[in-house]
C-alpha cells in the first residue's frame, strides 16, 4: 500500500474527484505563495492577529483540500503547520525565527509533494518526518519532548481531524511525574478474541506509572475503545501493546482539547452520531432549526481505515526531485495588459500600413510577399481578438451589486420588487464595467422610485403586488446592450410635455414618443411629484446620459403608460478599438463610429431646404433632419473650389438623427482609438483620433455632440 | 428544484460540493465567504446552507448567527463544515443556531446523505 499511488482516497466510490485536482493544485499553490509572502513579511516582535490568522488560514485551506482530495501526505504536513500556527494566533506561543524557518521549509516541502501528485506520482516524495518533528517540538513550546511527534500508529489518512487536533484554548493537561500526561483515546481491534483487549487493560493495572485506562462505548464492532491518561509516548505504548495485539489493531488518538477523562461532549444535548469523542463525522443539534426529527444513528463510522496510505509519504527519505508546480492561471497587473493592448494596437496600424502600401504591387512578381502579408493580416486579427479578450469580464460582476441595493431602496420606499437578471455571462471590457456601474445604479433606483408603484396601487391596477425589474445584458453585433426594464407605471407623455413647457423648453404635441422620452435627459428635468431621498431631485438622468455618451454609448427609452418602461444602454464592447466608417472631406479623413451610422445617400438638391440663419434640412422619407456640413464645422480648406460635398451620411444619437454632408465614403474598418484628451486636449465634436493605414492621423467624430449641436 | 447555498473560500471545495450536489439534483448557489453568502442569501431562495467554518471576512458560525436574524432564514437548515469537531466548535455552532455540522474531509456520498436528512 505504501507504494500504491492512491490519490482520491477520500472520494466516494461513484465520485471521481480527480476532475477537481487541477483547481486544487492551483489554489494550494496560491495559498503557499501567499503564506510564504506573509511569513517573510512577518515582524516577529510585533506580529498582529490579522497576519497570523492569514497565515493560519492558508495552511488550513490547503489541509482541508488535501484531505478532501486524498493527498494525505500534504494534509498531514499542513495539519502540523496549522497546529503550530493555531497556537501562535491564540498567543499561546511567542513567534520565534525558528518557527518561520520551519514553516517556510514545510511550505517548500508541501509544494514539492503537490508537484509530485500533480505529475501523477512521479519521482520520490520528500521526507516530511523531520519537518513534522521540528514543528511538533516548536509547537510544544520549544522544549524538545521525548514523545514522538507523529503517532506512528496508523493515522487516519483522509481524516486529519482526529489526529492530534491542536489543543485550542484548553489548559495543558496537568503534568505528572516523569513527563506531561496526555489524554488519549485508544481503539483496539478489530479482533477475534475480545480478551486480547482485556489484556491491554491489565497492563495499566500491572505497570505502575503507566497511567489510567477507562472503558468507552465502542463504536465499531469487534473493537474496544478506551480513554487513557498517560505520560508514555505512543511508541512506548505500542511496544507494550505488541505483546497482546498487532500494531495494526491499535489506533491512538490524542484527546487533548477535550475533557481529559470524560470523552462525552460537554453539552449533553449535543448529539453526535457516532464516536462521541470529537470524531463524529457529522451531527445535528437537537431542536436546532431545521434539524431532522429523528436522529438516526449514522451507520457510517469515521473513515479510520486507509491507514497505510497516510504513512506512505512520511518515512520516505532520499533526495527528492521536486517537480515544478504548474499553474494554469496567472495574475497580471492591469497596466501590463493595457500595455499589451496598446502594442497590439500599434501592430494593427503597422499591418494596415503594410497592406495599403502593398496594394499596388504586381501579384505575380511579389507572390510570396503578398501571401506573407495575408498571413500577417489574419494573425494580427487573431492576436488582437485574443488580447482584447483578456480584459473582458462578465456582467455578473456589475449585476451582483443590485440585489442588495434594490432591496434596501424598496424597503425604504415600502415597495415590493423582484429582480430578474439575464445574460450575466455577457462579457464586457473591464474599463467599461467600472464606468457603467454608476449609471446603471441610477437607472435601477429610478425604476424602483418612479416606475414601480406602491403595492396597494399595483393591486388596484390589477397587477401583481410585487413589481419586477429586469436587468439584462446581451451582445448585439459589435455592441453590448444593457437593459433596465420595469413593469411599473411607465412615463406619462403629457406630464413630460407639460413639465418641459414649464421649463420653457421647445416642445410640441406632435413630437414622436422617442423624442418626448429623450426630454427627461435634459439637465434638471424631473417629473417626480414628490422628491424622495432616493431620487427625484432632477439630478441624474442627464448625468447618466452624459456618462454613457462618454463611453461612446447611447441610451434608448421606451415606455408605455401603465405598463412600464425600458431603458436600453448600448455600449461598444471595448473602448480601445471600434468599427468606424471613414469619410473624406477635402483632403481630410474623418472617422464616424459605425454604430451611429444609419444610412448614406447621394444628395438630391430638391430634398434640401434652407431655413433660418442658413441652416439646412433634408427630407428623408418624409422625415426632416438637420444637415451639418463637416466642411464648415471643421473649416476644412478646399483647394479644388469646384468640388463640393454631395454625399450625406445619416447618423443617429440619443434617438435623434442628423445628416452629415461629406465628399466621399472611403470605407469601413476597425480603428484603434487614441485618446485625444490625454494626449492633447479636448476638441469640440471630436471623441478621439486614430492612425490610418497610410500613417496619417484621422479624427474620430463625436456624433452625439454633433447631434446636440444641430438640435440646439 | 431546491437550491443549496454552498459557502467556502476554497474554489476547489466549492467546485466539488457544487458537482456533488448538482449531481444529486439540487441547484447550487456558491458564495466565497460569509459576507458574500449573506448577499446571496438575500437574493436567492435557498433550502439549505452549507457553510465552511474557517473563512475570511465572516466565518461559518458568524454567518449562521446573521442568517438567523434574517426573517427568511429562521428555520432553514444550516450545516457547518469544519475540520475540527471539537466541543467548543459544537457549542458555538449550536449557540449560533446551526442545524448541525459535518467534518471535513467528507465523502461526497456522505454529504448527500447528511443533506437528505435535513432537507425537505
Amino acid at each position: 500500500m505504501a507504494d500504491t499511488y492512491n490519490e482520491g482516497a477520500g472520494a466516494g466510490a461513484d465520485f471521481d474527484l480527480s476532475q477537481f485536482y487541477q483547481i486544487f493544485f492551483e489554489e494550494a499553490g496560491e495559498n503557499l505563495d501567499q503564506m510564504e509572502q506573509m511569513l517573510l513579511d512577518l515582524d516577529l516582535s510585533a506580529a498582529n492577529d490579522e497576519e497570523l490568522n492569514g497565515i493560519f488560514r492558508c495552511a488550513h485551506s490547503i489541509k482541508g483540500g488535501a484531505a478532501t482530495f486524498g493527498f494525505s501526505d500534504v494534509a498531514e504536513l499542513t495539519h502540523q503547520m496549522e497546529s503550530l500556527l493555531d497556537r501562535l494566533r491564540r498567543h499561546e506561543l511567542q513567534p520565534v525565527p525558528a518557527m518561520v524557518d520551519v514553516l517556510l521549509d514545510s511550505a517548500d516541502a508541501s509544494r514539492s509533494l503537490l508537484a509530485r501528485h500533480q505529475s501523477g506520482g512521479q519521482g520520490e516524495a520528500v521526507s516530511t518526518a523531520d519537518l513534522v518533528r521540528r514543528i511538533a517540538e516548536l509547537a510544544a513550546g520549544q522544549a524538545p519532548t521525548l514523545s514522538a511527534p507523529v503517532p506512528p500508529a496508523p493515522a487516519p489518512a483522509p481524516a486529519p481531524a482526529p489526529v492530534a487536533e491542536p489543543a485550542p484554548a484548553a489548559a495543558p493537561a496537568p503534568a505528572s511525574a516523569g513527563g506531561a500526561a496526555r489524554a488519549l483515546q485508544i481503539q483496539i481491534g478489530p479482533m477475534e478474541r475480545m480478551e486480547q483487549a482485556d489484556a491491554i487493560k491489565e497492563l495499566f493495572r500491572d505497570i505502575a506509572g503507566l497511567g489510567t485506562i477507562e472503558d468507552l462505548p465502542a463504536t465499531v464492532p469487534q473493537t474496544r475503545l478506551y480513554a487513557v491518561q498517560t505520560s508514555s509516548t505512543d511508541d512506548d505504548l505500542l511496544d507494550l501493546f505488541a505483546f497482546h495485539v498487532a500494531k495494526e489493531q491499535v489506533q491512538i488518538r490524542s484527546m487533548e482539547g477535550a475533557a481529559p477523562v470524560e470523552p462525552e461532549p460537554a453539552d449533553a444535548t449535543v448529539q453526535a452520531v457516532s464516536d462521541m469523542a470529537g470524531g463524529a463525522p457529522y451531527g445535528f443539534f437537537p431542536g436546532a432549526p431545521g434539524a431532522p426529527a429523528e436522529q438516526q444513528a449514522a451507520t457510517a463510522a469515521q473513515p479510520v481505515a486507509n491507514a497505510a496510505g497516510a504513512r506512505s509519504a512520511a518515512p520516505r527519505t532520499g533526495d527528492a526531485k521536486s517537480a515544478q508546480m504548474e499553474s494554469t492561471t496567472i495574475r497580471v497587473d492591469v497596466k501590463k495588459v493595457d500595455q499589451l493592448i496598446n502594442l497590439v494596437g500599434e501592430l494593427v496600424i503597422t499591418q494596415a500600413m503594410l497592406a495599403q502600401n502593398s496594394q499596388g504591387l504586381d501579384p505575380a512578381a511579389y507572390q510570396q510577399l503578398l501571401a506573407g502579408l495575408a498571413d500577417l493580416d489574419r494573425n494580427t486579427r487573431d492576436l488582437q481578438e485574443s488580447v482584447m479578450s483578456i480584459r473582458m469580464i462578465p456582467m455578473s460582476i456589475v449585476f451582483s451589486r443590485f440585489p442588495r441595493m434594490l432591496r434596501d431602496v424598496a424597503n425604504k420606499l415600502g415597495k415590493k420588487v423582484d429582480l430578474v437578471t439575464l445574460g450575466e455571462a455577457t462579457e464586457l471590457d473591464k474599463g467599461l464595467v467600472e464606468k457603467i456601474t454608476d449609471p446603471l445604479t441610477h437607472l435601477v433606483r429610478n425604476s424602483v422610485d418612479h416606475g414601480i408603484e406602491a403595492p396597494e396601487d399595483r393591486i388596484a391596477a390589477g397587477k401583481p403586488e410585487h413589481g419586477t425589474i429586469t436587468l439584462s445584458a446581451s451582445h448585439q453585433g459589435g455592441s453590448i446592450v444593457i437593459e433596465v426594464r420595469d413593469d411599473g407605471k411607465g412615463m406619462s407623455r403629457e406630464k413630460i410635455l407639460r413639465k418641459a413647457r414649464e421649463r420653457g423648453m421647445d416642445v410640441s404635441d406632435a413630437m414622436p414618443d422617442s423624442e418626448v422620452w429623450q426630454l427627461i435627459f435634459a439637465p434638471g428635468f424631473s417629473t417626480a411629484d414628490v422628491v424622495t431621498d432616493v431620487s427625484g431631485r432632477g439630478v441624474g438622468m442627464d448625468v447618466v446620459k452624459r456618462n454613457i455618451a462618454a463611453l461612446n454609448g447611447s441610451v434608448e427609452i421606451d415606455s408605455a403608460e401603465g405598463y412600464g418602461m425600458r431603458v436600453a444602454v448600448r455600449l461598444p464592447l471595448t473602448l480601445a478599438i471600434m468599427d468606424g466608417m471613414s469619410v473624406g472631406v477635402g483632403n481630410e479623413v474623418y472617422i464616424l463610429p459605425l454604430s451611429s451610422v444609419v444610412e448614406s445617400f447621394q444628395v438630391n438638391p430638391d430634398d434640401v431646404s434652407t431655413v433660418a440663419q442658413g441652416s439646412q434640412l433634408v427630407k428623408v422619407r418624409d422625415e426632416y433632419m438637420p444637415v451639418i456640413s463637416l466642411e464648415r464645422v471643421f473649416q476644412v480648406p478646399r483647394q479644388d473650389q469646384d468640388k463640393s460635398s454631395t454625399i450625406m451620411v445619416v447618423v443617429e444619437s440619443d434617438g435623434s438623427r442628423i445628416a452629415l454632408l461629406v465628399d466621399e465614403l472611403l470605407g469601413q474598418h476597425q480603428v484603434v482609438v487614441k485618446n485625444l484628451e490625454s494626449n492633447y486636449r479636448k476638441v469640440a465634436n471630436v471623441s478621439g483620433a486614430t492612425i490610418l493605414g497610410d500613417g496619417t492621423v484621422a479624427l474620430i467624430l463625436d456624433t452625439s455632440s454633433l447631434v446636440r449641436r444641430a438640435r440646439h | 428544484m431546491l437550491s443549496i447555498l454552498a459557502v467556502d473560500d476554497s474554489p476547489s471545495m466549492r467546485k466539488m460540493v457544487n458537482f456533488t450536489l448538482t449531481g444529486a439534483g439540487y441547484r447550487v448557489v456558491e458564495a466565497v465567504d460569509g459576507q458574500d453568502a449573506l448577499e446571496k442569501a438575500d437574493t436567492h431562495e435557498v433550502a439549505l446552507v452549507l457553510a465552511d467554518q474557517n473563512m475570511p471576512r465572516l466565518d461559518g458560525i458568524g454567518l449562521t448567527r446573521k442568517l438567523r436574524e434574517h426573517p427568511r432564514y429562521k428555520t432553514t437548515p444550516i450545516l457547518i463544515l469544519t475540520t475540527e469537531s471539537s466541543d467548543q466548535m459544537k457549542q458555538a455552532g449550536k449557540a449560533a443556531g446551526a442545524t448541525g455540522w459535518l467534518v471535513k474531509p467528507f465523502d461526497p456520498n456522505r454529504l448527500i446523505e447528511v443533506i437528505q436528512k435535513v432537507i425537505r
